[in-house]
């Protein structure tokens, strides 16, 4: 797998409305690899995503998916949303078997890959639950397992766990670790969370607003085998505080 | 102590209260007609209603009125739905469509039905035809505005995630939009049943042979004050069926929404 961001643009409106949220933004993404696009709100993250999704068209740059220009959406980038975003009327199972059953796979095949997925996210248990009848991590662990049940190439990740308190944030950045570890997905997360980006993210973009552009990079090696006792080590904070530093003189020197 | 709470407990179920309103309305009604106070030729008592009632039953017209006047609401209504439908979808979804006919809509919607019952005769003369135009003409426009902005508000997260799973075209309308909306659907066919009711009385009071509208207006030319209420209870009743069928429908088809 290998995703090409290259020299990406974007703008809405058009003549005098007009607006530049997107310049230049160029990065690659390969199998295997955990990538984090972190900035404030406005920076334009979220455009990132419904670009390589194709939701949205550049307005110039180019992005391909293992050689192939992305045009629109497509099950090989699975997309999970801040919120909002199971179908309310599924159970748990069927949201996970929406996917599959929109591209007509068998029903024999359909019924054991979302168990599968199911138990891959720990909610085997809830199968049979309404949204509603879910907590808030609990639903996003749904729409994880629903994207990942058509085996997508990458899986995009925007603001996952904005949303959720604090202490089920932190529990789920454990589950998506581990989830990454025993799966070997590839994923781009996105996040206001500094905290949340170098806990899970091999590569950690900075973005800064109007326009939105990365302006820098952090490859992050940390030992992450107990991530409760990383957030709280010595060289993470440092990284963290660092970051922290950086992202606050950008929204400072704009104000 | 225990009697109060068993009270209170009893009060708070909201059929309670609900039957307790119809049964004083129905309590001042004899008492004022018992009473001798109003001449009975305005205002019979619900004895005499009951009569008239019975009777009109054991005549069998009772029955072919409301079967005569259901039957106009459920044709008229039904081209309404089943039109609104695709059209509130098609409005709802795709802003080309939606700009071109919202104005149109929103102007027809303000014509009131009954103004269009005299062009309504003389296009298609007395018969069945011109009632379940009017029905149609009534409800139509509300229908298909309001499905309209029950699909505008479908949240477009909804839509993009069936997308990003490889969804497309059709499949994105039954299997996200159809879903979402059919308790707003539902309910919006539950409302504007209301309006059909009172159409279809109003085009018997103008036209027809039988139906309950037609009834009443022929017991007003004889003051029989007493089957005009036969006919307005037996209107009522039938309404609030139509409605709570509606009600259980919308529990059962749509239960996460509730
Ligand atoms: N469809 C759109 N039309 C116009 N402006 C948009 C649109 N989508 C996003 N924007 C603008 O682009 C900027 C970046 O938005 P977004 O990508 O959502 O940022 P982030 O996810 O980092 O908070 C915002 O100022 C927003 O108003
Ligand atoms: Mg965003």
């Amino acid at each position: 797998m290998h995703l090409q961001v290259s020299n990406v643009s974007k703008s809405f409106g058009e003549g005098r409305d007009c607006k530049l949220v997107l310049q230049d933004i160029s990065f690659e993404l390969v199998s295997g690899q955990f990538m984090a696009l972190v900035g404030s709100s406005g920076s334009g993250k979220s455009t990132v995503m419904r670009l390589i999704a194709g939701l949205e068209r550049p307005s110039a740059g180019s992005i391909h998916l293992d050689g192939e220009l992305v045009r629109r959406p497509g099950s090989d980038r699975g997309m999970v949303f801040q919120k909002y975003s199971l179908y309310p009327w599924l159970t748990a199972a069927q949201n996970v078997a929406f996917g599959l059953s929109l591209q007509g796979r068998g029903k024999a095949e359909i019924r054991e890959r979302t168990a599968y997925f199911l138990d891959v996210v720990g909610l085997a248990d809830a199968a049979r639950l309404l949204p509603r009848e879910l907590s808030g991590g609990m639903q996003q662990r749904v729409a994880i397992a629903r994207a990942l049940a058509t085996e997508p190439k990458v899986l995009l990740l925007d603001e996952p766990f904005g949303a959720l308190d604090l202490q089920i944030r932190e529990s789920m950045q454990e589950f998506l670790h581990d989830l990454w570890k025993t799966t070997g997905l590839t994923a781009l997360l996105i996040t206001h969370d500094i905290e949340e980006a170098l806990l899970l993210a091999g590569t950690v973009h900075i973005m800064a607003p109007r326009p939105g552009r990365i302006v820098h990079t952090v490859d992050v090696r940390l030992d992450r085998s107990d991530l409760r006792h990383l957030r709280v080590s010595q060289p993470f904070l440092e990284l963290r505080e660092e970051l922290a530093g950086r992202l606050r003189s950008l929204d400072g020197s704009l104000l | 102590m225990a009697w109060s709470s068993a009270l209170r407990r009893i009060f708070s179920h909201p059929w309670v209260l609900g039957v307790l309103g119809i049964l004083t309305v129905f309590g001042v009604w004899l008492l004022v007609t018992s009473s001798g106070l109003v001449d009975k030729l305005f205002l019979p008592g619900p004895g005499a209603v009951w009569l008239a009632g019975t009777e009109q039953f054991q005549r069998g017209i009772l029955v072919a009125d409301a079967v005569a006047s259901i039957r106009r609401v459920f044709l008229g209504f039904m081209i309404s739905a089943g039109l609104a439908l695709p059209i509130g979808i098609a409005m709802g979804t795709n802003r080309t469509i939606c700009n071109f006919l919202e104005p149109l809509m929103a102007l027809i919607r303000y014509m009131p039905a009954p103004a269009f019952i005299p062009l309504l005769i003389i296009y298609f003369g007395l018969e069945e035809l011109p009632k379940v135009m009017l029905i149609f003409i009534g409800t139509f426009f509300f229908n298909t505005l309001m499905i309209m902005d029950a699909v505008k508000f479908v949240p477009s997260e909804l839509v993009e995630t069936a997308l990003t799973l490889g969804g497309r075209g059709l499949p994105i309308l039954t299997r996200v939009v159809a879903p979402f909306v059919a308790p707003q659907v539902l309910d919006t066919y539950r409302i504007n049943m209301a309006s059909a009711w009172n159409l279809v009385i109003v085009a018997e009071l103008v036209a027809a042979n039988e139906g309950l509208g037609k009834r009443i207006s022929l017991a007003q030319r004889f003051l029989r004050t007493d089957e005009i209420f036969v006919g307005l209870i037996v209107i009522g009743l039938i309404g609030l069926l139509i409605d709570l069928g509606f009600r259980f429908l919308m529990r059962r088809a749509c239960s996460w929404a509730n």
